[in-house]
């Protein structure tokens, strides 16, 4: 059964229908609501099945399938590994949960809302499990066009110019690509991924082509300087807009990382972390003063965002286990985290249509609920044991310690600021009394509400306190990504690799992984 | 079994009185929390009771793995040893009273099962703590009971003061954490594990060796170990990380008592000696332990004795006390540190819960310039406050008097130049513990009344109905003036609830030295009852029993020094405080003042993080990013052909599309 096919495929024809539904005004968008939420829960389900039939001890791409398009340059070629599986997971997973978080609050043009978002499902799917460079290429950019489109039509006031930045940047990164994809493709003499990632390129073309890809993951990722499209986009999206630009989105980058560059350009990205850890130093500390003088709650979120990347940029190029499994939990993480937290952001605009800080206050008296569950996701979001962030930068850092202790010195100063400005959101918004009397007026989470909190709350639990679940299929994928970067030369930066009494990070990890991975066979 | 029953009831418990409270009611919540703690505390004291008497073995209960990368592995477990023994008993024993003392204090607070519901969380997360196995799950109580702290301390949160304290207790911590988190990882890489019994085996053919830390080369150990102690020093408030606490005293006083004073606070010192083999293999990060424990204790103790609000006094004490905790760990004398802890936990809880006490019956102030000749209207409160004062500052056979004598004996003993310092500053130190404790008996509880120009006393007494802080048996209102300083208000005695906690913990602090000091400290008996679980040095014990007469003689010389000055300055010349806070008035604002540390910490960190936040946002994004970038590159399309329209027509969302499509398959059918 193609059911990877399948999954990429349901959406589109689901949209069509929403978009092609008979009847007119509350009776179309209502059809359209329910054809949504099924829609996406059936692909949820399509993507539990796919986890219970995953083979988790194999690095191996899993239901594969392959048809021949452009012979031989351009196939319909699908297939997932770990790492895959686990995006999917994460992006079927918030889907629903987006659709329920839309069920009141979008009251325009609705059907064409839904369809836009299932589009964007098909597509983020599509990204995760193409095998073909240029199918890739495909999905990673057409997922943007349903965004721009959610913003540009169900944004805020300033969607235009939002939406604008938002394509200027991803545009000028992806253009780059392509042009390295189609001299990437020239030389290796295959557009499979798999074949690109065991091909050697030669040692100086890796450095451009790193650039080329650097160029545009790293505006998706987004990190500084490239990072301002970001706040803009996050501010004027409507809520699940932002749910699903936090929670899947930012991890296209973080992917391309770890699919693209790790694999394909070993050497370049040895010799260029410095310029990685650079760029995550300042993003952690600028991001995270900035997210501090923040009066609207989603800019603050989306800076507190950027900084969130910068540690998945720092594990991943830690380049050893620990570093990068803690990046992609990191990524898993954050997408469930920030995704609820926009989310909780929502639940108090629909009810008082503002997100200026200063307008909230007291609501532990008035939303007792709320405060509860907003003190739930400071605290995820600042990395408490126990939940899924601690556990990704506690991952991330220790593997980057073994790389560099100056930037493990100064992503750590991000737990003291994230402390510091999540704390005092929570304060303001949840503590002292309330602003006005239409502010004390709210009513609390309603059941519907309670509903898409809840699944977010116990997903964020489970992974703090149970990681093994979500790190275990993607072990043998990260097990191969690190074994091709085992003995490459690392950048002579400011960092310390100079251990007595240890090796080389970089060879012990790998080391160390390679006899985790002779465990399974 | 008994072990995971004891830690995770709180954990149950407090999960019910939250996530429940409102459905079971007040009572039901209150009853479950306060019960499971009780369970909880005799466990405890069976655990110990078997290390103490019975020589129990170590043992380590898996409960769950946890994180697992690469080389690294972690799981959830729960270690029992004499050490984790200790810390269960004081743990359990002051929380479960300080559960049954919430009963009389919380009773009019419209949110009762929310804070108890706390007070069990913190428990919890401070057995993850003390039972940890390995450090990552010691981390996890660590922000655990941060976590609790937090809530507990911002629990009125509509008092503005109340949630900035909260939110500077948990930055602060977080610094200390953050030099925690560093030692875990530097640690990781050195020993290829965070277990912490195969660290501390494997510190012998680590000890001496140098890695690089930021550049430089630096000796393994020390580094480790100072890394570890900047945590210690977060949570445990020592000099430079301790502006938390003093203002941490915005939380209800039961909080106090249980977090700020016996159990949370006191976690800095159990890390130090449950990873004492570390510490042992590097003097310099001894010697910094013991000088900085040694400077905390001095700085927190000249403090205390110019502050005029109960709870910031004690506040101050304990952070002194918790210097004495350091100073002896970092004169090798770990036992001498954990027997100090011990009998702190006892003392130091009282007070407080006494000190609640003395503000429930004086509804809420807490200035003790209000207070006065107390004791005639609240005798047991008094009494109990005198026992725990008696302990403090090591009258003859209380349980201070053990351990403190410990502590300035084994300083004294270490025979190193920074154990000759802390033994110096100790014994001024103790002096002055003497003499601030001894001004809060006599401000509060002798002389005349004063509290008729209190403010809240004038609210109460005017206050037919009360309000919401008041928790009074009676009012007064509508008396005709009195000239007594008493506003025509008389304070009335607490209720049974916060009584019996008051008993128990003088027992505790009468008699605990009496009965655990060989034990503790004993250089015979101690190896045994530690058994390995920290680095016993009975070298060091001995030569503490050998240390001349006018050593051991220093710690009572200095209890009656304080004792009398106090006397002489409260009872004698009540006038002659006031005149020399006016003629050195330079030095009592800086001490009353706190030395300035906040003002310090305000002007160096606060303000310009705020500044450089504003300046990257506006010069940074908007003014450089921005402008050069997409704003830049708008204009010039504007400029050039007018596309700015189309951008808003939506069209170009189906051009990008095409373009994609487009470029793709020409590039397929290029490369045919």
């Amino acid at each position: 059964m193609p059911i990877l096919s399948i999954m990429i495929l349901a959406p589109v024809v689901a949209a069509l229908v929403v978009a092609t539904l008979p009847g007119g005004g509350q009776e179309r968008a209502g059809r359209a609501r329910v054809v949504a939420l099924a829609t996406t829960l059936a692909e949820f389900g399509a993507g539990i099945w796919l986890w219970l039939n995953f083979d988790q001890s194999s690095a191996a791409l899993q239901f594969p399938e392959q048809l021949q398009l452009f012979a031989p340059y351009f196939s319909w070629s699908l297939g997932i590994d770990g790492i895959a599986l686990m995006l999917i997971e994460l992006s079927v997973f918030l889907m629903p949960l987006c659709v329920l978080a839309s069920w009141e609050a979008v009251q325009k043009r609705v059907p064409e809302y839904m369809a836009a978002f299932l589009l964007m499902e098909s597509l983020m799917i599509g990204t995760f499990a193409a095998r073909d460079i240029f199918l890739f290429y495909l999905f990673f950019e057409g997922g943007l066009i349903p965004m721009f489109l959610i913003i540009g039509i169900w944004g805020g006031a300033r969607r235009i110019y939002a939406s604008y930045k938002f394509f200027l940047y991803t545009l000028l990164g992806s253009v780059l690509m392509l042009v390295a994809m189609l001299w990437m493709v020239g030389q290796a003499g295959s557009s499979d991924i798999g074949d690109l990632s065991r091909h050697d390129f030669a040692k100086d073309a890796q450095f451009w082509l790193f650039l080329a890809f650097f160029a545009s993951f790293a505006v998706k990722m987004p990190m500084w300087p490239v990072h301002t499209w970001l706040p803009d986009a996050h501010v004027e999206a409507p809520t699940a807009g932002s749910m699903i630009l936090a929670g899947v989105l930012l991890k296209l980058g973080g992917y391309g990382f770890i699919r693209f560059s790790l694999p394909m350009f070993p050497d370049a990205s040895a010799q260029l972390i410095w310029l990685v850890f650079a760029l995550s130093m300042v993003a952690v500390v600028y991001t995270s003063l900035v997210a501090l003088v923040q009066h609207d709650m989603k800019k603050l979120i989306a800076y507190s965002s950027v900084a969130h990347m910068a540690f998945v940029t720092g594990g991943l190029f830690a380049l050893n286990t620990q570093g990068i499994e803690g990046a992609m939990v990191m990524m898993l993480s954050h997408g469930l985290v920030s995704g609820a937290l926009f989310l909780c952001v929502g639940v108090i605009y629909d009810r008082l249509h503002t997100r200026e800080i200063g307008r909230y206050g007291g609501l532990a008296d008035t939303m007792p609920k709320y405060a509860l569950v907003l003190l739930f996701f400071t605290m995820a979001s600042v990395g408490l044991p126990a939940t899924s962030g601690f556990v990704a930068e506690f991952l991330v850092l220790l593997g980057l310690y073994q790389t560099s202790t100056w930037a493990t010195f100064v992503l750590t100063t991000g737990i003291i600021l994230g402390a510091g400005y999540m704390l005092w959101l929570y304060a303001r918004v949840a503590y002292g009394k309330a602003a006005g009397e239409d502010t004390r007026a709210m009513p609390d989470l309603s059941a519907r509400e309670i509903a898409i909190l809840a699944p977010i709350i116990i997903a964020t639990l489970w992974m703090g306190i149970y990681p093994k679940s979500f790190q275990q299929p993607m072990k043998p994928a990260i097990a191969a990504v690190v074994a091709r970067l085992e003995g490459r030369e690392l950048a002579t930066v400011p960092t310390d690799m100079t251990l007595s009494p240890a090796l080389p990070a970089i060879e012990s990890a790998a080391r160390a992984n390679t006899a985790h991975a002779e465990g399974h066979h | 079994m008994m072990i995971t029953v004891l830690v995770f009831l709180p954990l149950l418990m407090a999960a019910i009185a939250g996530l429940g409270g409102r459905v079971i009611g007040h009572n039901a919540a209150k009853a479950l929390t306060t019960g499971g703690l009780f369970v909880s505390a005799a466990l405890a004291w069976v655990t110990f009771v078997g290390f103490w008497l019975n020589g129990a073995e170590a043992t380590t209960v898996p409960v769950l793995d946890w994180i697992e990368s690469g080389r690294l592995s972690v799981a959830w477990a729960l270690k029992v040893d004499t050490l984790t023994a200790v810390m269960l008993v004081v743990v359990t024993s002051v929380s479960a009273l300080v559960h049954l003392y919430s009963w009389g204090y919380m009773a009019e607070d419209p949110s009762q099962s929310r804070f108890f519901a706390y007070l069990s969380l913190f428990t919890f997360a401070m057995l993850m703590l003390v039972t940890a196995d390995n450090l990552v799950q010691m981390f996890f109580g660590w922000e655990g009971v941060g976590l609790a702290s937090y809530l507990l301390i911002g629990f009125w949160y509509t008092k503005p003061s109340a949630n900035a304290a909260a939110i500077k207790a948990f930055v602060v911590n977080r610094v200390g954490d953050f030099g925690f988190s560093l030692g875990i990882f530097a640690t990781f890489m050195v020993f290829g594990t965070v277990s912490i019994d195969a660290i501390l085996a494997a510190v012998p053919q680590h000890s001496g060796q140098t890695f690089s830390f930021l550049g430089g080369q630096v000796d393994v150990m020390t580094c480790l170990c100072l890394l570890l102690f900047v945590g210690a020093c977060g949570k445990s408030a020592q000099l430079g990380l301790h502006t938390w606490l003093p203002d941490a005293m915005e939380g209800p006083t039961p909080v106090s008592a249980l977090i700020h004073a016996a159990t949370m606070v006191t976690a800095g010192v159990f890390m130090v000696c449950r990873l004492s083999p570390m510490f042992e293999a590097s003097p310099t990060a001894q010697a910094v332990v013991c000088v900085l424990g040694a400077c905390t204790a001095l700085f927190a103790a000249t403090v205390g004795m110019v502050q005029n609000d109960i709870k910031r006094v004690i506040a101050y004490s304990t952070c002194s006390q918790l210097g004495y905790m350091f100073f002896a760990a970092g004169s090798g004398a770990y036992g001498a540190a954990m027997f100090h802890l011990f009998t702190h936990a006892f003392f130091k809880a009282l007070l407080f819960l006494g000190a609640g006490s003395v503000i429930h019956a004086m509804h809420h102030e807490q200035d003790m310039r209000f207070y006065g000749g107390l004791r005639r209207h609240i005798p047991i409160t008094f009494w109990m406050m005198t026992i725990g004062t008696l302990a403090l500052t090591g009258f003859f056979f209380t349980a201070g008097y053990y351990s403190k004598d410990a502590i300035l004996e084994a300083a004294a003993a270490s025979h190193t130049v920074h154990g000759a310092f802390a033994f110096a500053i100790g014994a001024v130190v103790a002096a002055l513990t003497s003499f601030y404790s001894w001004r809060l008996v006599f401000l509060t509880f002798f002389g005349k009344p004063r509290w008729a120009g209190s403010e809240h006393i004038q609210h109460a007494a005017h206050d037919d109905h009360g309000h919401r802080h008041d928790n009074a048996h009676e009012h007064a209102g509508g008396h005709a003036q009195h000239d007594d300083g008493t506003a025509g208000y008389h304070p009335h005695e607490s209720p049974i609830s916060m009584l019996i906690p008051l008993f128990v913990l003088g027992g505790g602090a009468l008699f605990a030295g009496l009965i655990w000091h060989e034990n503790f400290v004993g250089a015979e008996e101690g190896a045994s009852f530690w058994r390995g679980s920290l680095a016993f040095n009975e070298h060091l014990m001995h030569a503490m029993h050998e240390v001349p007469a006018w050593v051991r003689w220093t710690p009572s010389i200095a209890f009656f020094v304080g004792l009398l000055s106090a006397y002489y300055y409260y009872i004698r010349h009540p006038d002659l405080p006031a005149w020399w806070s006016r003629e050195l008035n330079g030095l009592y604002q800086f001490l009353l003042r706190k030395w300035y540390f906040d003002e310090l910490y305000n002007a160096i960190f606060v303000k310009p993080a705020l500044w450089f936040g504003r300046m990257f946002w506006t010069r940074g994004d908007q003014q450089t990013i921005d402008r050069f970038g997409p704003n830049g590159a708008a204009d010039v399309v504007v400029a050039g052909a007018g596309l700015a329209r189309r951008f808003q027509s939506g069209y170009v969302y189906s051009y990008a599309l095409v373009m994609l499509v487009g470029l793709a398959a020409a590039a397929a059918w290029m490369m045919r």
